[in-house]
């Protein structure tokens, strides 16, 4: 981890020189449960970075709060060096979103969400337009166009919302769950893209349940349980000659290790 | 099973309560409200057990006929009503068929709907106090009448299941069921002012419905009252058979729903088409705006307000203008058409509540609060000044009475712009329990809707309160029989309207700024 950050005004620095993401000390409680504790975590601007944790670790919540969408008990998060929560529209300028299970408006058709979601932002037409059919086009959408989003299948729905994320070329994109129920084409298409885009200098959050694709995929990982960040690094160094998945069963525990269900044995 | 099934039922209704006082405080209400039919229901059935057995046949037979219609109809066209124990869900537990139909069926009485149908059906036993032993017959026929209900509803739904589960015909059904229960009242009236010469058809009708499966249940005690025993026994046979027939339905219906997927029908378009974004300018606010507007048309919940306000003056005109002439009638259009408009502007005050966990596309595209309130105020304000537009020109040319159009525009702009401005305040503090989106716009959630209506009732109060001003210009316009108060009244309006509008979106907006990631939480909990 780095050292904490000193603040810097919006403008006075290139911003290359901040992580892409810096949460310090970001609580959330619901009632008398902790989802949250006070995580730190510093996300290097142009690395593709895993986070991954088991159900109910505070990976939603967390990204939820680091992206401006939950309002955090305490603590910062930084975008690039802006403050999510005091200069929100300039971080989230900087930011596409693929929030996990949440609707879309899905009266539309997959055309006008990504239109909508460009014209929120407050694009021109002409550009928004360009980028659309070129989005629909890189993720097998473009056949589906003007089909409602609500008639679409899952896989389908997260390459839309995934479309809507990237219209306005963030510096970051936040994306959780991006893999889940897209088949597996789709899902190598969208890794190319996320690929390409981290080359060319932005940088990617994903959240996972799929240590492989994780390991494979990314070059930084943080692992979180119960609301803490148990480690963080690149993949070498939290993995550290294991695989990630036997490091993450190793940092969270919870494996059984007795004979499991006598009873399930068929012979 | 069966036990199961039952208790399932039962503590999925329990835990829903836990969820929130709100649910109990509904729950507690709709309670009220079977109370009340019920008791009403019985003291009829107690009233008309002093008339002769023909009149208790009569009534008992139609009025039950009524009640399995109506367990046949809404199921299908009202794809909210409570599924909670959706035979689909039981797909992977492989209950034998017969456990899982008895403990559907039985279940289905849990709830208060099947309940009360339950106790009135029994309770047309009350209606034969003065021969107990008819009575004691009654009440057999009468669990067996409410069987019927319970498995006619089942087997609609389960015959129904394939063609209810496309989109379109959801849609398309949710929003015609709204018109006949709107014009309920007026419907009702007619029919009970043309009761009063078909007081010589109805035991006629009567009769032959007592013959039909709908009506044989009913008939059976009142035919053993009057000494028909042979009628009594086939006709308690026509009801059997009917309860066999729709078991048997339900049955295979459900065999054939529990293996065939469920049919979605949609076709691959390509693009092209934005719609409404094409013709709004590509700024956020136009962007909200097209959106709004494409929901208006699209979504079934939208659509059916949509339905409701031009029919509101209307049921003006039923209530006024049974007995005036085309100058009444025309007058009552004309200044109802901005009750119309109103409610056209209210319905944005739940617009948040709607666009549900989709509203983080808002949040998270950081949109101005102004861009936000203001792109839904224009798809509403459209809508409501186009509708009151029209109404009013049309009442002023049937009344032929244009001295009154301008006071007639001038209601119109003050109640759509009190309205627009209004519920940019309150959609922006306050999240009500809507249907989800893709649910039936009539499903009403068990519980909340008792601070939903509260949260209307302050939001009319606030609006009635706004449009004094032109109203008493109106009104004293009509008692010293002077235009130039209908043109006063139309600039008020425009005034008034403007300024309710402008004040609206800048308070909404500032609010909007200050809670939105507090709305989308509010969303998010009632998903």
């Amino acid at each position: 981890m780095t050292e904490s950050l000193p603040h810097v005004p919006l403008g006075s620095a290139p911003a290359t020189n901040f992580p892409a993401l810096s949460l310090r000390g970001l609580t959330k409680r619901f009632g008398a449960k902790t989802a949250v504790n006070a995580i730190n975590l510093d996300v290097p601007a142009g690395s593709f970075y895993g986070l991954v944790g088991p159900n109910g670790a505070g990976k939603t919540t967390s990204l939820s709060m680091a992206t401006g969408l939950m309002r955090p008990d305490a603590g910062t998060a930084q975008v690039l060096g802006v403050d999510v929560w005091r200069h929100p529209l300039e971080a989230k300028r900087l930011m596409g979103i693929l929030p996990d299970g949440v609707r879309l408006f899905d009266r539309l058709s997959g055309e006008q969400l990504v239109t909508y979601a460009g014209l929120l932002r407050g694009m021109d037409k002409e550009t928004v337009a360009s980028r659309v059919k070129d989005l629909l086009e890189a993720l097998d959408l473009a056949k589906d166009a003007g089909t409602l989003v609500v008639d679409y299948s899952a896989g389908m729905t997260k390459k839309i919302a995934l479309a809507s994320a990237l219209i306005h070329a963030p510096k970051l994109l936040v994306l959780d769950e991006p893999f889940e129920s897209v088949d597996p084409v789709s899902s190598a298409n969208i890794r190319d893209l996320l690929t390409d885009y981290v080359a060319s200098g932005g940088t990617v959050i994903v959240s996972s349940h799929v240590m492989d694709l994780v390991q494979r995929m990314c070059d930084h990982v943080a692992v979180i349980a119960g609301g803490n960040v148990l480690a963080a690094g690149t993949v070498e160094s939290v993995r550290d000659g294991m695989s990630l998945e036997e490091k993450f069963v190793e940092l969270v525990g919870g494996r059984h290790q007795a004979g499991g269900l006598q009873w399930l044995r068929t012979s | 099973m069966v036990a199961h099934l039952l208790s399932l039922k039962i503590t999925l209704l329990r835990n829903s309560l836990k969820r929130s006082p709100w649910q109990l405080v509904g729950l507690i209400f709709a309670g009220l409200y079977g109370l009340g039919i019920l008791g009403i229901s019985l003291v009829g059935l107690a009233v008309l057990g002093t008339a002769d057995p023909e009149l208790i046949r009569t009534v008992v037979t139609l009025a039950g006929a009524a009640l399995i219609l109506g367990w046949l109809i809404i199921p299908v066209l009202a794809s909210g009503l409570d599924m909670t124990l959706e035979p689909a869900r039981f797909v992977t537990f492989a209950i034998p068929e017969k456990s899982m139909l008895v403990g559907l069926a039985l279940a289905s009485f849990i709830g208060i709907p099947g309940i009360i149908t339950l106790i009135v059906s029994v309770g047309t036993a009350v209606a034969w106090w003065q021969s107990p032993a008819i009575a004691l017959v009654a009440v057999p026929c009468g669990i067996l009448a409410a069987l019927t209900c319970i498995l006619a509803s089942r087997a609609i739904t389960a015959a129904s299941t394939s063609l209810a589960s496309s989109r379109r015909f959801k849609d398309v059904s949710g929003i015609l069921l709204v018109i006949p229960l709107i014009l309920m009242g007026p419907i009702i009236g007619t029919i009970s002012a043309g009761m009063r010469d078909f007081s010589e058809f109805l035991p006629a009708l009567g009769a032959t419905v007592a013959w039909t499966p709908l009506g044989a249940i009913w008939a059976v005690p009142a035919d053993l009252a009057s000494g028909h025993l042979v009628s009594a026994g086939a006709k308690f046979l026509i009801a059997l058979a009917t309860m066999a027939v729709l078991a048997w339905i339900w049955k295979t219906s459900l065999a054939r729903a529990l293996v065939t997927p469920a049919f979605a029908g949609s076709l691959k378009r390509t693009g092209g088409k934005l719609g409404f974004f094409a013709r709004f300018p590509g700024t956020p606010t136009g962007a909200v705006a097209a959106r709004s507007l494409t929901y208006w048309i699209r979504d079934p919940r939208y659509s059916a307000s949509l339905v409701i306000a031009p029919l509101l003056p209307l049921i003006f005109v039923f209530v006024a203008g049974q007995n005036g002439g085309l100058a009444t009638m025309g007058n009552v259009v004309g200044f109802a058409a901005s009750f119309a408009a109103f409610m056209v502007a209210w319905s944005i005050s739940s617009d948040v509540s709607y666009d549900s966990t989709a509203f983080a596309l808002h949040l998270a595209t950081g949109v101005s609060g102004r861009a936000d309130r203001t792109g839904r105020v224009i798809a509403a304000g459209l809508l409501a000044l186009s509708l009151g537009v029209v109404y009013a020109s049309v009442g002023a040319a049937l009344a032929d009475n244009w001295s009154s159009w301008p006071a007639m525009i001038g209601l119109v702009l003050v109640a759509a712009g009190a309205g627009l401005g209004l519920a940019s305040v309150f959609s922006s503090r306050f999240t009500l329990n809507v249907p989800l989106p893709g649910e039936s716009p009539l499903k009403s959630k068990p519980g909340n809707n008792f601070f939903s209506v509260l949260v209307q009732l302050v939001g009319f109060a606030g609006a009635g309160i706004l449009t004094v001003p032109v109203v008493a210009l109106v009104v004293i316009g009509a008692v010293v029989n002077q235009p130039v108060f209908s043109w006063l009244a139309l600039a008020a309006g425009i005034i008034l309207g403007c300024a309710y509008l402008l004040l609206g979106i800048r308070l909404g907006a500032a609010q909007y700024e200050r809670r939105a990631p507090e709305l989308l939480q509010a969303v998010s909990a009632d998903r």
